[in-house]
Protein backbone atom coordinates (compact mmCIF):
# COMPACT_ATOMS: atom_id res chain seq x y z
CA UNK A 1 0.00 0.00 0.00
CA UNK A 2 0.93 3.45 -0.77
CA UNK A 3 -0.18 6.71 0.83
CA UNK A 4 0.63 10.25 -0.27
CA UNK A 5 -0.67 13.29 -0.52
CA UNK A 6 -4.35 11.92 1.83
CA UNK A 7 -4.61 9.19 -0.91
CA UNK A 8 -4.24 5.47 -0.31
CA UNK A 9 -3.56 2.67 -3.00
CA UNK A 10 -3.49 -0.30 -3.23
CA UNK A 11 -0.66 -1.53 -5.47
CA UNK A 12 -0.80 -5.32 -7.97
CA UNK A 13 2.46 -5.47 -9.64
CA UNK A 14 1.48 -7.75 -12.41
CA UNK A 15 4.44 -8.58 -14.16
CA UNK A 16 7.38 -9.38 -12.37
CA UNK A 17 9.85 -12.24 -12.42
CA UNK A 18 12.81 -14.41 -10.45
CA UNK A 19 15.28 -15.01 -13.07
CA UNK A 20 18.81 -16.74 -13.71
CA UNK A 21 20.60 -15.11 -15.89
CA UNK A 22 23.91 -15.86 -14.39
CA UNK A 23 26.63 -16.76 -17.31
CA UNK A 24 26.51 -20.04 -15.78
CA UNK A 25 22.83 -20.36 -16.78
CA UNK A 26 23.24 -19.05 -20.20
CA UNK A 27 22.89 -21.95 -22.81
CA UNK A 28 24.62 -20.14 -25.30
CA UNK A 29 25.23 -16.32 -27.15
CA UNK A 30 21.22 -15.75 -27.28
CA UNK A 31 21.38 -15.88 -23.69
CA UNK A 32 23.71 -13.80 -23.00
CA UNK A 33 22.76 -11.71 -25.69
CA UNK A 34 18.73 -11.57 -24.08
CA UNK A 35 20.03 -10.66 -20.19
CA UNK A 36 22.27 -8.18 -21.96
CA UNK A 37 19.41 -6.51 -23.84
CA UNK A 38 17.22 -6.35 -20.75
CA UNK A 39 19.97 -4.97 -18.99
CA UNK A 40 20.45 -1.72 -21.12
CA UNK A 41 16.74 -1.56 -20.52
CA UNK A 42 17.31 -1.24 -16.93
CA UNK A 43 20.54 1.00 -17.32
CA UNK A 44 18.61 3.45 -19.86
CA UNK A 45 15.10 3.84 -18.32
CA UNK A 46 15.97 3.43 -14.45
CA UNK A 47 17.06 6.74 -12.45
CA UNK A 48 20.22 7.21 -11.04
CA UNK A 49 19.66 5.70 -7.77
CA UNK A 50 18.06 2.31 -8.82
CA UNK A 51 20.59 1.32 -11.25
CA UNK A 52 22.57 -2.07 -10.44
CA UNK A 53 25.46 -3.41 -12.08
CA UNK A 54 25.30 -6.48 -13.81
CA UNK A 55 25.88 -9.12 -11.57
CA UNK A 56 23.60 -8.05 -9.59
CA UNK A 57 20.87 -7.87 -12.46
CA UNK A 58 21.58 -11.29 -13.45
CA UNK A 59 20.10 -12.83 -10.44
CA UNK A 60 18.69 -11.19 -7.37
CA UNK A 61 18.26 -13.73 -4.22
CA UNK A 62 14.82 -14.01 -2.23
CA UNK A 63 15.81 -11.87 0.10
CA UNK A 64 16.37 -8.94 -2.80
CA UNK A 65 13.14 -9.88 -4.25
CA UNK A 66 11.07 -9.15 -0.74
CA UNK A 67 12.87 -6.57 -0.03
CA UNK A 68 12.54 -4.70 -3.11
CA UNK A 69 8.86 -5.54 -3.86
CA UNK A 70 7.86 -5.46 -0.23
CA UNK A 71 9.35 -3.83 1.92
CA UNK A 72 10.36 -0.21 -0.17
CA UNK A 73 8.11 -1.06 -3.12
CA UNK A 74 4.16 -0.78 -1.86
CA UNK A 75 3.22 -3.77 -4.00
CA UNK A 76 0.48 -5.38 -1.97
CA UNK A 77 0.78 -8.19 -4.53
CA UNK A 78 2.95 -9.41 -7.10
CA UNK A 79 2.01 -12.25 -10.02
CA UNK A 80 4.86 -14.04 -11.83
CA UNK A 81 5.21 -14.22 -15.02
CA UNK A 82 7.28 -16.97 -16.11
CA UNK A 83 9.59 -16.77 -18.90
CA UNK A 84 10.75 -20.00 -19.66
CA UNK A 85 13.63 -19.51 -22.96
CA UNK A 86 14.80 -23.15 -22.49
CA UNK A 87 16.61 -22.48 -25.56
CA UNK A 88 18.56 -19.70 -24.40
CA UNK A 89 19.42 -20.59 -20.55
CA UNK A 90 19.99 -24.24 -19.24
CA UNK A 91 17.61 -24.40 -16.67
CA UNK A 92 15.04 -21.54 -17.85
CA UNK A 93 14.90 -18.56 -17.35
CA UNK A 94 11.95 -18.33 -15.20
CA UNK A 95 10.07 -20.84 -14.99
CA UNK A 96 6.50 -21.63 -12.97
CA UNK A 97 7.87 -24.09 -10.57
CA UNK A 98 11.26 -21.67 -9.72
CA UNK A 99 8.49 -18.75 -9.20
CA UNK A 100 6.23 -21.58 -7.53
CA UNK A 101 8.55 -22.64 -4.60
CA UNK A 102 9.12 -19.08 -3.86
CA UNK A 103 5.77 -18.12 -4.31
CA UNK A 104 4.74 -21.41 -1.53
CA UNK A 105 7.09 -19.84 0.89
CA UNK A 106 4.99 -16.31 1.04
CA UNK A 107 1.55 -17.47 0.13
CA UNK A 108 -0.27 -14.00 0.89
CA UNK A 109 2.53 -12.31 -1.43
CA UNK A 110 2.34 -13.74 -4.39
CA UNK A 111 0.26 -15.19 -7.57
CA UNK A 112 1.86 -17.86 -9.80
CA UNK A 113 1.01 -18.14 -13.42
CA UNK A 114 1.95 -20.82 -15.86
CA UNK A 115 2.50 -20.74 -19.80
CA UNK A 116 2.20 -23.00 -22.56
CA UNK A 117 3.66 -23.50 -25.79
CA UNK A 118 1.23 -24.83 -28.70
CA UNK A 119 4.13 -26.24 -30.46
CA UNK A 120 4.65 -28.88 -27.49
CA UNK A 121 1.38 -30.91 -29.33
CA UNK A 122 -1.01 -33.28 -27.00
CA UNK A 123 1.89 -34.13 -24.41
CA UNK A 124 1.90 -30.35 -23.55
CA UNK A 125 -1.51 -30.12 -22.88
CA UNK A 126 -1.57 -32.74 -19.89
CA UNK A 127 1.70 -30.54 -18.88
CA UNK A 128 -0.62 -27.48 -18.55
CA UNK A 129 -3.40 -29.64 -16.86
CA UNK A 130 -0.61 -30.38 -14.58
CA UNK A 131 0.73 -27.34 -13.91
CA UNK A 132 -3.12 -25.71 -13.06
CA UNK A 133 -3.43 -28.37 -10.78
CA UNK A 134 -0.35 -28.21 -9.44
CA UNK A 135 -0.19 -24.34 -8.64
CA UNK A 136 -4.24 -23.06 -8.94
CA UNK A 137 -3.50 -20.87 -12.37
CA UNK A 138 -6.03 -18.37 -12.72
CA UNK A 139 -3.69 -17.22 -15.47
CA UNK A 140 -0.79 -17.78 -18.18
CA UNK A 141 2.22 -15.96 -19.36
CA UNK A 142 2.69 -16.53 -23.12
CA UNK A 143 5.83 -15.38 -25.36
CA UNK A 144 4.95 -16.05 -28.84
CA UNK A 145 8.57 -15.03 -29.88
CA UNK A 146 10.03 -18.10 -28.11
CA UNK A 147 12.60 -20.20 -30.19
CA UNK A 148 12.44 -23.92 -30.32
CA UNK A 149 14.66 -25.94 -31.95
CA UNK A 150 14.38 -24.57 -35.83
CA UNK A 151 10.93 -22.67 -34.72
CA UNK A 152 11.33 -18.99 -34.26
CA UNK A 153 8.15 -18.59 -32.53
CA UNK A 154 4.24 -18.94 -32.95
CA UNK A 155 0.42 -16.92 -33.39
CA UNK A 156 -2.09 -16.74 -30.73
CA UNK A 157 -4.28 -17.90 -33.75
CA UNK A 158 -2.62 -21.52 -34.69
CA UNK A 159 -4.83 -24.02 -34.13
CA UNK A 160 -2.87 -25.35 -31.90
CA UNK A 161 -3.04 -22.42 -29.60
CA UNK A 162 -7.37 -22.07 -29.68
CA UNK A 163 -6.67 -26.10 -28.09
CA UNK A 164 -5.00 -24.96 -25.27
CA UNK A 165 -6.92 -21.50 -25.14
CA UNK A 166 -9.56 -24.09 -24.82
CA UNK A 167 -8.40 -25.93 -22.28
CA UNK A 168 -7.41 -22.81 -20.30
CA UNK A 169 -11.09 -22.08 -20.22
CA UNK A 170 -11.65 -25.83 -19.35
CA UNK A 171 -9.47 -25.21 -16.39
CA UNK A 172 -10.44 -21.89 -14.96
CA UNK A 173 -7.52 -20.25 -16.28
CA UNK A 174 -9.03 -16.80 -17.50
CA UNK A 175 -6.09 -14.81 -17.43
CA UNK A 176 -3.94 -14.32 -20.61
CA UNK A 177 -0.77 -12.54 -20.98
CA UNK A 178 0.70 -12.23 -24.17
CA UNK A 179 4.37 -10.86 -24.64
CA UNK A 180 5.22 -10.57 -28.78
CA UNK A 181 8.93 -10.61 -29.75
CA UNK A 182 11.17 -10.07 -32.48
CA UNK A 183 11.39 -13.39 -33.74
CA UNK A 184 7.80 -14.85 -34.92
CA UNK A 185 7.31 -17.17 -37.61
CA UNK A 186 7.51 -16.08 -40.61
CA UNK A 187 10.20 -13.53 -40.08
CA UNK A 188 9.51 -11.36 -43.59
CA UNK A 189 6.14 -9.93 -41.55
CA UNK A 190 5.68 -7.58 -38.57
CA UNK A 191 6.71 -9.41 -35.26
CA UNK A 192 4.98 -6.92 -33.53
CA UNK A 193 1.36 -7.21 -35.19
CA UNK A 194 -1.46 -8.07 -32.41
CA UNK A 195 -3.59 -9.10 -34.97
CA UNK A 196 -4.01 -12.59 -33.93
CA UNK A 197 -4.58 -11.22 -30.46
CA UNK A 198 -7.69 -9.74 -32.09
CA UNK A 199 -8.66 -13.09 -33.77
CA UNK A 200 -8.10 -14.85 -30.37
CA UNK A 201 -9.90 -12.55 -28.15
CA UNK A 202 -13.02 -12.52 -30.18
CA UNK A 203 -13.14 -16.72 -30.65
CA UNK A 204 -12.70 -16.66 -26.60
CA UNK A 205 -14.74 -13.94 -24.87
CA UNK A 206 -14.90 -15.36 -21.74
CA UNK A 207 -11.16 -14.95 -21.73
CA UNK A 208 -9.13 -11.94 -20.67
CA UNK A 209 -6.57 -11.05 -22.92
CA UNK A 210 -3.63 -9.08 -20.98
CA UNK A 211 -1.62 -7.35 -23.81
CA UNK A 212 1.92 -6.78 -21.92
CA UNK A 213 4.05 -3.54 -22.49
CA UNK A 214 0.70 -2.49 -24.34
CA UNK A 215 1.90 -3.33 -27.66
CA UNK A 216 4.70 -1.62 -27.53
CA UNK A 217 6.44 -0.92 -30.14
CA UNK A 218 2.98 -0.97 -31.74
CA UNK A 219 0.62 1.06 -29.42
CA UNK A 220 -1.00 1.92 -32.44
CA UNK A 221 -1.91 -1.32 -33.15
CA UNK A 222 -2.77 -2.38 -29.88
CA UNK A 223 -4.91 0.45 -29.27
CA UNK A 224 -6.95 -0.41 -32.23
CA UNK A 225 -8.15 -3.76 -31.56
CA UNK A 226 -8.46 -3.02 -28.02
CA UNK A 227 -10.95 -0.50 -28.60
CA UNK A 228 -13.05 -2.74 -30.33
CA UNK A 229 -12.68 -5.97 -27.93
CA UNK A 230 -13.70 -5.66 -24.68
CA UNK A 231 -11.76 -8.40 -23.69
CA UNK A 232 -8.40 -7.04 -24.07
CA UNK A 233 -6.38 -5.18 -21.62
CA UNK A 234 -2.98 -3.40 -21.33
CA UNK A 235 -0.17 -4.36 -19.15
CA UNK A 236 2.12 -1.54 -18.58
CA UNK A 237 5.70 -3.19 -18.16
CA UNK A 238 7.99 -1.09 -20.05
CA UNK A 239 5.96 1.60 -20.67
CA UNK A 240 6.16 2.55 -16.58
CA UNK A 241 9.86 3.57 -16.73
CA UNK A 242 9.47 6.11 -19.33
CA UNK A 243 7.41 8.36 -16.46
CA UNK A 244 10.96 9.07 -16.21
CA UNK A 245 13.39 9.38 -18.66
CA UNK A 246 10.44 10.93 -20.60
CA UNK A 247 7.48 11.99 -19.03
CA UNK A 248 5.93 13.61 -22.01
CA UNK A 249 5.77 10.90 -23.90
CA UNK A 250 4.28 8.36 -20.81
CA UNK A 251 1.59 11.36 -20.78
CA UNK A 252 0.69 10.23 -24.43
CA UNK A 253 1.48 6.78 -23.91
CA UNK A 254 -1.23 6.60 -20.75
CA UNK A 255 -3.64 9.35 -22.85
CA UNK A 256 -3.99 7.55 -25.65
CA UNK A 257 -4.64 4.42 -23.23
CA UNK A 258 -7.60 6.62 -21.99
CA UNK A 259 -8.78 7.41 -25.11
CA UNK A 260 -8.68 3.93 -27.28
CA UNK A 261 -9.64 1.90 -23.98
CA UNK A 262 -10.66 3.23 -20.67
CA UNK A 263 -9.13 3.22 -17.04
CA UNK A 264 -10.93 -0.04 -16.31
CA UNK A 265 -8.41 -2.12 -18.58
CA UNK A 266 -4.86 -0.85 -18.10
CA UNK A 267 -2.91 -2.64 -15.67
CA UNK A 268 0.23 -1.66 -13.74
CA UNK A 269 3.66 -3.55 -13.55
CA UNK A 270 7.22 -2.55 -12.75
CA UNK A 271 8.53 -5.51 -15.29
CA UNK A 272 10.90 -6.68 -12.04
CA UNK A 273 13.83 -7.16 -11.89
CA UNK A 274 14.04 -4.87 -15.11
CA UNK A 275 12.79 -2.03 -13.11
CA UNK A 276 12.30 -1.93 -9.15
CA UNK A 277 8.02 -0.67 -8.20
CA UNK A 278 9.45 1.72 -5.40
CA UNK A 279 10.53 4.39 -7.63
CA UNK A 280 7.51 3.66 -10.29
CA UNK A 281 4.75 3.62 -7.80
CA UNK A 282 5.84 7.18 -6.50
CA UNK A 283 6.30 8.47 -9.45
CA UNK A 284 3.02 7.29 -11.01
CA UNK A 285 1.11 8.44 -7.81
CA UNK A 286 2.67 11.85 -8.14
CA UNK A 287 1.82 12.11 -12.05
CA UNK A 288 -0.52 14.17 -13.79
CA UNK A 289 -0.97 15.25 -17.61
CA UNK A 290 0.88 18.07 -18.57
CA UNK A 291 -1.22 20.86 -18.60
CA UNK A 292 -1.02 21.72 -22.22
CA UNK A 293 -1.96 17.89 -23.04
CA UNK A 294 -5.19 17.34 -20.77
CA UNK A 295 -7.36 19.15 -23.41
CA UNK A 296 -7.12 16.14 -25.42
CA UNK A 297 -6.30 13.71 -23.34
CA UNK A 298 -7.78 15.18 -19.95
CA UNK A 299 -6.40 14.43 -16.35
CA UNK A 300 -5.60 11.61 -13.78
CA UNK A 301 -7.97 11.07 -11.01
CA UNK A 302 -7.01 9.36 -7.68
CA UNK A 303 -9.26 6.39 -8.15
CA UNK A 304 -8.27 6.39 -11.89
CA UNK A 305 -4.60 6.02 -10.34
CA UNK A 306 -6.02 3.64 -7.71
CA UNK A 307 -7.81 1.35 -10.65
CA UNK A 308 -4.31 1.22 -12.85
CA UNK A 309 -2.03 0.81 -9.15
CA UNK A 310 -4.16 -2.06 -8.36
CA UNK A 311 -8.34 -2.45 -8.48
CA UNK A 312 -8.15 -3.41 -11.95
CA UNK A 313 -6.37 -6.79 -11.65
CA UNK A 314 -7.50 -7.27 -8.62
CA UNK A 315 -10.86 -7.60 -9.85
CA UNK A 316 -8.99 -9.58 -12.31
CA UNK A 317 -7.76 -12.45 -10.34
CA UNK A 318 -9.86 -12.16 -7.18
CA UNK A 319 -7.98 -10.32 -5.15
CA UNK A 320 -9.46 -9.11 -1.75
CA UNK A 321 -9.06 -5.22 -1.58
CA UNK A 322 -9.09 -4.53 2.35
CA UNK A 323 -11.45 -1.96 3.26
CA UNK A 324 -11.30 1.64 2.44
CA UNK A 325 -8.35 0.97 -0.61
CA UNK A 326 -11.13 0.95 -2.92
CA UNK A 327 -12.59 4.06 -4.75
CA UNK A 328 -13.09 6.84 -3.07
CA UNK A 329 -16.29 7.37 -5.74
CA UNK A 330 -17.81 3.95 -6.13
CA UNK A 331 -18.81 2.68 -9.32
CA UNK A 332 -22.17 2.77 -10.91
CA UNK A 333 -23.85 -0.74 -11.23
CA UNK A 334 -25.07 -0.77 -14.37
CA UNK A 335 -21.79 -1.72 -16.26
CA UNK A 336 -22.29 -3.50 -19.20
CA UNK A 337 -19.33 -4.87 -21.26
CA UNK A 338 -17.01 -1.29 -21.90
CA UNK A 339 -16.15 -1.07 -25.45
CA UNK A 340 -14.40 2.38 -25.76
CA UNK A 341 -15.70 1.60 -29.75
CA UNK A 342 -19.19 3.21 -28.84
CA UNK A 343 -18.02 5.65 -26.50
CA UNK A 344 -15.75 6.49 -29.85
CA UNK A 345 -18.42 5.96 -32.28
CA UNK A 346 -17.97 9.66 -33.33
CA UNK A 347 -14.58 9.16 -34.27
CA UNK A 348 -14.93 5.43 -35.73
CA UNK A 349 -18.04 6.49 -37.58
CA UNK B 1 61.66 7.75 -53.90
CA UNK B 2 57.66 8.78 -53.59
CA UNK B 3 54.96 6.45 -54.21
CA UNK B 4 51.60 8.44 -54.73
CA UNK B 5 49.19 7.26 -52.73
CA UNK B 6 46.14 6.13 -55.61
CA UNK B 7 43.58 8.80 -54.31
CA UNK B 8 39.94 7.17 -53.68
CA UNK B 9 37.71 7.73 -56.90
CA UNK B 10 34.82 8.00 -54.84
CA UNK B 11 35.49 10.88 -51.30
CA UNK B 12 34.11 9.07 -48.26
CA UNK B 13 31.76 12.02 -47.89
CA UNK B 14 29.33 10.72 -50.68
CA UNK B 15 29.23 7.58 -49.01
CA UNK B 16 27.57 9.41 -45.55
CA UNK B 17 24.97 10.95 -48.20
CA UNK B 18 24.14 7.76 -49.91
CA UNK B 19 24.01 6.31 -46.37
CA UNK B 20 21.51 9.38 -44.72
CA UNK B 21 18.76 8.63 -48.33
CA UNK B 22 18.68 4.66 -46.36
CA UNK B 23 15.77 5.34 -43.75
CA UNK B 24 14.79 2.93 -40.74
CA UNK B 25 11.61 1.51 -42.30
CA UNK B 26 9.63 1.43 -39.04
CA UNK B 27 11.30 4.51 -37.21
CA UNK B 28 10.86 6.57 -40.63
CA UNK B 29 14.31 8.28 -39.85
CA UNK B 30 17.67 8.25 -42.19
CA UNK B 31 19.86 5.99 -40.22
CA UNK B 32 22.89 8.26 -40.03
CA UNK B 33 20.87 10.55 -38.05
CA UNK B 34 19.63 7.43 -35.56
CA UNK B 35 23.35 6.81 -34.94
CA UNK B 36 22.97 3.59 -36.95
CA UNK B 37 26.42 4.02 -38.74
CA UNK B 38 29.25 3.00 -36.55
CA UNK B 39 32.24 3.32 -39.73
CA UNK B 40 32.15 4.00 -43.11
CA UNK B 41 34.59 4.57 -45.53
CA UNK B 42 35.78 3.86 -49.08
CA UNK B 43 38.94 1.02 -49.78
CA UNK B 44 41.61 1.52 -51.84
CA UNK B 45 40.61 -0.58 -54.39
CA UNK B 46 37.23 1.76 -54.48
CA UNK B 47 35.30 -0.65 -52.27
CA UNK B 48 32.63 1.62 -50.34
CA UNK B 49 32.15 0.39 -46.77
CA UNK B 50 30.27 0.33 -44.23
CA UNK B 51 29.64 -0.85 -41.03
CA UNK B 52 26.14 -0.59 -39.10
CA UNK B 53 24.93 -1.31 -35.63
CA UNK B 54 21.60 -1.58 -33.52
CA UNK B 55 20.33 -0.57 -30.46
CA UNK B 56 19.57 -3.93 -29.01
CA UNK B 57 21.20 -8.00 -30.01
CA UNK B 58 17.30 -8.48 -31.02
CA UNK B 59 16.30 -6.12 -33.46
CA UNK B 60 13.55 -7.18 -35.42
CA UNK B 61 15.68 -9.33 -38.44
CA UNK B 62 13.20 -8.26 -41.20
CA UNK B 63 14.00 -4.46 -40.61
CA UNK B 64 17.56 -5.07 -40.33
CA UNK B 65 17.86 -6.77 -43.40
CA UNK B 66 16.13 -4.43 -44.94
CA UNK B 67 18.37 -1.39 -43.81
CA UNK B 68 21.55 -3.97 -44.94
CA UNK B 69 19.85 -4.44 -48.08
CA UNK B 70 19.19 -0.30 -48.95
CA UNK B 71 22.68 0.63 -47.49
CA UNK B 72 24.14 -2.14 -50.09
CA UNK B 73 21.84 -0.57 -53.08
CA UNK B 74 22.70 3.17 -51.96
CA UNK B 75 26.13 2.27 -52.41
CA UNK B 76 26.32 0.23 -55.29
CA UNK B 77 24.44 3.40 -57.17
CA UNK B 78 27.80 5.50 -56.37
CA UNK B 79 29.29 6.64 -59.36
CA UNK B 80 33.41 5.28 -59.10
CA UNK B 81 32.25 2.62 -56.51
CA UNK B 82 34.04 -0.68 -57.39
CA UNK B 83 32.63 -2.77 -54.99
CA UNK B 84 30.71 -2.49 -51.75
CA UNK B 85 30.74 -4.27 -48.87
CA UNK B 86 27.90 -3.10 -45.45
CA UNK B 87 28.23 -5.27 -42.48
CA UNK B 88 25.42 -5.51 -39.54
CA UNK B 89 27.47 -5.67 -36.21
CA UNK B 90 26.48 -6.90 -33.20
CA UNK B 91 23.48 -8.82 -34.13
CA UNK B 92 22.05 -12.10 -33.12
CA UNK B 93 21.61 -12.65 -36.93
CA UNK B 94 24.51 -10.78 -38.44
CA UNK B 95 25.92 -13.51 -40.16
CA UNK B 96 22.31 -14.42 -42.26
CA UNK B 97 21.91 -10.92 -43.12
CA UNK B 98 24.97 -9.68 -44.12
CA UNK B 99 25.44 -13.42 -46.41
CA UNK B 100 22.43 -13.05 -47.35
CA UNK B 101 22.79 -9.39 -48.63
CA UNK B 102 26.19 -9.69 -50.52
CA UNK B 103 24.58 -12.54 -52.31
CA UNK B 104 21.61 -10.77 -53.34
CA UNK B 105 19.78 -13.81 -52.79
CA UNK B 106 17.17 -12.15 -50.59
CA UNK B 107 15.26 -12.34 -47.04
CA UNK B 108 13.75 -15.62 -47.95
CA UNK B 109 16.93 -17.05 -49.30
CA UNK B 110 18.48 -15.80 -46.11
CA UNK B 111 16.00 -17.47 -43.72
CA UNK B 112 14.96 -20.82 -45.47
CA UNK B 113 12.12 -22.57 -44.07
CA UNK B 114 11.73 -19.16 -41.67
CA UNK B 115 10.22 -16.67 -43.99
CA UNK B 116 7.34 -16.98 -46.39
CA UNK B 117 8.35 -14.74 -49.07
CA UNK B 118 10.02 -11.17 -49.58
CA UNK B 119 10.02 -7.92 -47.18
CA UNK B 120 7.93 -5.70 -50.14
CA UNK B 121 4.69 -6.30 -48.13
CA UNK B 122 6.37 -5.48 -44.63
CA UNK B 123 7.71 -2.13 -46.40
CA UNK B 124 4.81 -1.06 -47.78
CA UNK B 125 3.36 -1.12 -44.66
CA UNK B 126 5.09 0.94 -43.02
CA UNK B 127 5.59 3.79 -45.78
CA UNK B 128 1.56 4.02 -45.32
CA UNK B 129 2.40 4.27 -41.63
CA UNK B 130 5.26 6.59 -42.03
CA UNK B 131 2.98 8.77 -44.41
CA UNK B 132 -0.07 8.78 -42.26
CA UNK B 133 2.17 10.21 -39.29
CA UNK B 134 3.70 12.60 -41.78
CA UNK B 135 0.01 13.92 -43.43
CA UNK B 136 -1.24 14.18 -39.40
CA UNK B 137 1.74 16.26 -38.33
CA UNK B 138 0.47 18.89 -41.23
CA UNK B 139 -3.13 18.89 -40.89
CA UNK B 140 -2.84 19.12 -36.91
CA UNK B 141 -0.67 22.40 -37.80
CA UNK B 142 -3.02 23.42 -40.35
CA UNK B 143 -6.21 22.81 -37.76
CA UNK B 144 -3.74 24.70 -35.17
CA UNK B 145 -3.72 28.00 -37.08
CA UNK B 146 -7.22 28.02 -37.85
CA UNK B 147 -8.29 25.86 -40.34
CA UNK B 148 -11.48 22.92 -40.45
CA UNK B 149 -12.18 19.89 -41.59
CA UNK B 150 -14.01 20.92 -44.91
CA UNK B 151 -10.81 23.69 -45.72
CA UNK B 152 -8.33 20.62 -45.08
CA UNK B 153 -10.00 18.24 -47.74
CA UNK B 154 -10.36 21.76 -50.13
CA UNK B 155 -6.21 21.91 -49.94
CA UNK B 156 -4.02 20.84 -52.80
CA UNK B 157 -0.44 20.15 -50.99
CA UNK B 158 0.86 23.50 -53.00
CA UNK B 159 -1.39 25.28 -51.06
CA UNK B 160 -0.38 24.30 -47.60
CA UNK B 161 3.64 25.90 -48.76
CA UNK B 162 4.00 29.14 -46.56
CA UNK B 163 1.17 27.76 -44.28
CA UNK B 164 3.02 25.14 -42.80
CA UNK B 165 6.77 24.40 -41.56
CA UNK B 166 8.69 23.87 -45.26
CA UNK B 167 10.80 21.10 -44.24
CA UNK B 168 7.44 19.17 -43.41
CA UNK B 169 6.07 19.72 -46.74
CA UNK B 170 8.87 18.26 -47.98
CA UNK B 171 8.71 15.00 -46.21
CA UNK B 172 5.18 14.39 -46.77
CA UNK B 173 5.94 14.99 -50.66
CA UNK B 174 9.13 12.20 -49.97
CA UNK B 175 6.41 9.94 -48.33
CA UNK B 176 4.34 10.25 -51.50
CA UNK B 177 6.61 9.32 -53.41
CA UNK B 178 7.84 6.33 -51.67
CA UNK B 179 3.94 4.99 -52.03
CA UNK B 180 4.26 6.08 -55.90
CA UNK B 181 0.94 8.60 -54.57
CA UNK B 182 0.70 11.64 -56.67
CA UNK B 183 2.77 14.26 -54.97
CA UNK B 184 2.77 17.52 -57.36
CA UNK B 185 1.51 21.08 -55.96
CA UNK B 186 -2.03 20.38 -57.21
CA UNK B 187 -2.50 16.47 -55.55
CA UNK B 188 -5.07 16.50 -52.93
CA UNK B 189 -3.34 17.57 -49.55
CA UNK B 190 -4.85 14.50 -47.65
CA UNK B 191 -5.43 11.11 -49.26
CA UNK B 192 -5.73 7.06 -47.98
CA UNK B 193 -3.03 4.67 -48.58
CA UNK B 194 -4.54 4.59 -52.18
CA UNK B 195 -4.55 8.18 -52.96
CA UNK B 196 -7.62 8.54 -53.08
CA UNK B 197 -8.98 11.89 -51.31
CA UNK B 198 -10.68 11.30 -47.80
CA UNK B 199 -14.04 12.60 -47.04
CA UNK B 200 -15.38 14.36 -44.65
CA UNK B 201 -16.99 11.31 -42.95
CA UNK B 202 -13.65 9.73 -42.95
CA UNK B 203 -11.21 12.20 -41.89
CA UNK B 204 -11.79 12.69 -38.29
CA UNK B 205 -11.08 9.30 -37.65
CA UNK B 206 -8.14 8.69 -39.91
CA UNK B 207 -6.28 11.72 -38.21
CA UNK B 208 -7.19 10.13 -34.72
CA UNK B 209 -5.58 6.94 -35.80
CA UNK B 210 -2.59 8.50 -37.40
CA UNK B 211 -2.51 10.80 -34.23
CA UNK B 212 -1.52 7.60 -32.07
CA UNK B 213 0.65 5.53 -35.22
CA UNK B 214 3.27 9.00 -35.21
CA UNK B 215 3.18 9.11 -31.53
CA UNK B 216 4.08 5.62 -32.12
CA UNK B 217 6.35 6.10 -34.24
CA UNK B 218 8.34 9.36 -32.20
CA UNK B 219 7.94 7.34 -29.19
CA UNK B 220 9.66 4.21 -30.80
CA UNK B 221 12.42 5.91 -32.18
CA UNK B 222 13.48 7.92 -28.56
CA UNK B 223 13.66 4.96 -27.26
CA UNK B 224 16.02 3.25 -30.14
CA UNK B 225 18.12 6.43 -29.91
CA UNK B 226 18.63 5.87 -26.06
CA UNK B 227 18.93 1.98 -26.02
CA UNK B 228 21.56 3.05 -29.02
CA UNK B 229 23.44 5.51 -26.60
CA UNK B 230 22.83 3.07 -23.29
CA UNK B 231 24.66 -0.14 -25.96
CA UNK B 232 27.69 2.23 -27.38
CA UNK B 233 28.49 4.79 -25.23
CA UNK B 234 27.43 8.24 -24.83
CA UNK B 235 27.30 10.78 -28.30
CA UNK B 236 29.70 9.62 -29.87
CA UNK B 237 29.06 10.65 -33.33
CA UNK B 238 30.58 8.37 -36.14
CA UNK B 239 30.03 11.18 -38.79
CA UNK B 240 32.53 13.24 -37.28
CA UNK B 241 35.19 10.72 -36.31
CA UNK B 242 35.02 8.79 -39.61
CA UNK B 243 36.51 12.20 -40.93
Amino acid sequence: MYEKDGERYFVVDGHIHFWDGTPANQANRYGEGFLNCFYDYHRNLSPDHAVWDLEHFQRQSEEDLLHDLFEVGYVDKAIFQPTYLTDFFINGFNTTEQDGALAEKHPDRFIVNGSFDPRDGEGGLAELERLAERWSLKGVKLYTAEWKGTSKGWKLSDPWSYRYLEKCQELGIRNIHVHKGPTIYPLNRDAFDVADVDDAASAFPELTFIVEHVGLPRLEDFCWIATQEPNVYGGLAVAMPFIHTRPRYFAQIIGELLYWLDENRITFASDYAIWTPKWLVEAFADFQIPEDMQGEYGALTPDIKRKILGLNLARLYDIDVPPGLGLAVPEQRDTSPVVAADRNEAVLG
Amino acid sequence: MTRTRPRPAVPVSAVWRALGTVRDPELDEPITDLGFVADAGVADDGTATADLRLPTYFCAPNFAFLMVADADDALRALPGVSDVRVRLLDHFASEEINGGVAAGRGFGAAFPDLAEGELAELRLAFRRKAHAACQERVATALLASGADHAELLRLRLGDAAGRVDGGELERLRRRRRDLALPAREEAPLLVDDEGAPLTLEELPARLRFARTTRISIEGNAGWCRGLLRTRYGAAEDARETAG
